[in-house]
């Protein structure tokens, strides 16, 4: 049996927060860079980074928005990296967008390189962006994860909610109809999953925030379905899925569903458990709903605590 | 039928030159008396209150080459988690622009409610980036005035828009605090027991984030935007 962090790996990542990993989504920030910590790998954070613009900025002005996220892969080129690590779904699919219309569109490229060119950054169109479930994947692979992992799941069964920008429309993370990644990665570890059927279902980003009524009932959705596929808890990567399926829990077992109690996990905080991670340093403290039932799980007593 | 005036034919009417063929002048039609607009309401439009050529001038957009190719076979409004709360559904937004229905497709609710979560476009038969067209929808009402007035959507786009232009990143706080200020005051109440859980918990800022070199951001954004 391996001890945490025994192998020694030469993976290095540029990590773009993001604004949503620096306040509601801070337990994936903790829970990544620990996680990755236990893996061997290092994370810098990319120095003086932008917002990306999410959805809305690309609502008002189409140049700028580029222009705006094309600035942290000119800054990550100016440190040498050829990737550029982006955890949050909103600043992947914005990052990787525009990569995609710089290559396809000359208008596009053109006006970027400019606004650029006035900042004193670097213009070529060069950073890969890459999201951490397809780091896993890839770099790190569901065996090497099997060999690291030093817990035993002593929690329920989970449901892995995918959400939208990560898997669609760019394909390099999973599929974009049916993506298994995750799923692969939590039951190499031994951590058991059921068959979710809303797995790319959208969440509705803002509109919990924008239209209640609409963004809270698909939150419902996704909740109910998850619950009644046989799931304890739903483990995602996206800050903001996270957030609309932890804090709306209130609020629709006021309307409709009195006994919700749901813990919303990132995938990072489950794998940063099964790989020795301890309670705060993966923001396990950060749960809004399911807390107890979180609490319940993950801290047995000391002598029963099941070390494998 | 000589061959010389086979050359002259043309097939549909000439958007060019309107008075080449008798034209239906105000919203009563020709062939209705006034009376029967009480019992038949005219759902299509004539062409003189369409605007012909903005599909084509859409099309020449990033992202809207796909609108020539749509089949109509409405996968995209059955993909669409957010279409049954829609005024028109993603696949009558489509045929709109195609129609040139100019007013319609950029003062409906539709092209807000696109949480721009790929599905329709990932799912399209003939490969239209859907969700980019409702980006350019969006944009284009913005830049006419035509966004429904108080619709919380477009206003959290201009305050999120002008926060990240100032100062490069967001704070949820403020921009929750902003929106709400501008559509619905009394809703702050509500949002108070959701703000004290994040506070609790360490998930929410209450000061202003941003970045340290934002002469850069000045120097690129601005010079930008004019461009379409």
């Amino acid at each position: 049996m391996s001890a945490p962090g025994h192998t020694a790996s030469p993976e290095r990542y540029l990590y773009f927060p993001g604004c949503s990993l620096k306040s509601t989504g801070a337990a994936y920030e903790e829970s990544l860079l620990t996680m990755f910590r236990l893996l061997g790998a290092g994370v810098d954070e990319l120095e003086d980074w932008n917002c990306c613009g999410a959805t809305s900025y690309m609502a008002i002005s189409e140049h700028s928005a580029f222009a705006l996220a094309a600035r942290n892969l000119a800054l990550a080129q100016r440190t040498g990296a050829h990737e550029l690590m982006a955890p949050c779904s909103a600043c992947y699919l914005v990052l990787m967008k525009t990569l995609d219309y710089r290559k396809r569109y000359a208008q596009v490229d053109q006006s970027v390189r400019e606004a650029l060119d006035r900042a004193g950054l670097p213009t070529t169109n060069g950073v890969r962006v890459r999201h951490p479930l397809e780091i896993l994947y890839t770099d790190f692979g569901a065996a090497r994860l099997k060999s690291m992992s030093v817990r035993k799941w002593t929690g329920g069964r989970l449901a892995c909610y995918y959400g939208c920008q990560a898997v669609r429309p760019y394909s390099e993370v999973d599929d974009p109809h049916q993506p298994t990644r995750m799923e692969a990665l939590l039951n190499a570890v031994g951590v058991p999953t059921v068959d979710y059927t809303l797995r790319t279902k959208c969440c509705g980003g803002s509109l919990t925030g924008t239209i209640p009524t609409v963004g809270v009932r698909l939150n419902y959705e996704l909740l109910k379905e998850a619950v009644r596929n046989g799931a304890e808890a739903i483990v995602t990567i996206c800050p903001l899925c996270q957030f609309n399926l932890d804090a709306y829990q209130a609020q629709i077992r006021a309307d409709i569903w009195k006994t919700l109690e749901v813990p919303v996990l990132y995938l990072t905080q489950v794998l940063g458990w099964m790989l020795g991670g301890e309670w705060k340093e993966l923001g396990l403290n950060r749960s809004i709903s399911g807390a107890k039932v979180l609490r319940r799980w993950l801290t047995a007593p000391k002598e029963k605590e099941a070390y494998v | 039928m000589s061959s010389s005036t086979d050359t002259n034919v043309t097939h549909g009417p000439n958007p060019t030159t309107p008075e080449a063929f008798p034209v239906a002048q105000g919203p009563v039609a020709i062939f209705t008396k006034a009376k029967d607009e009480s019992l038949i309401r005219r759902r299509i439009r004539y062409q003189r209150e369409a605007d012909v050529g903005w599909m084509q001038r859409l099309a020449a957009q990033p992202g809207c080459e796909g609108l020539y190719a749509c089949i109509q076979c409405g996968t995209c409004s059955a993909t669409c988690p957010l279409s049954i709360y829609m005024d028109f559904t993603p696949r009558r937004v489509i045929q709109l622009v195609r129609e040139g229905f100019r007013n319609d497709a950029l003062r409906s609710q539709t092209i807000w409610l696109c949480a721009s979560c790929y599905a329709c476009a990932v799912h399209c038969p003939q490969n239209i980036h859907i969700t980019d067209v409702m980006y350019t929808l969006k944009r284009e009402a913005i830049a006419e005035k035509l966004a429904p007035k108080r619709f919380p959507i477009p206003v959290l786009a201009g305050v999120f828009y002008n926060m990240v232009r100032n100062h490069g990143r967001t704070s949820e706080f403020w921009i929750v605090l902003r929106l709400m200020l501008r559509t619905n005051p009394l809703g702050l109440l509500s949002m108070a027991k959701t703000g004290l859980a994040l506070l609790r918990t360490g998930r929410m800022t209450l000061t202003q984030e941003r970045v340290k070199a934002r002469h850069e951001l000045r120097a690129m954004l601005p010079p930008t935007e004019e461009v379409r």
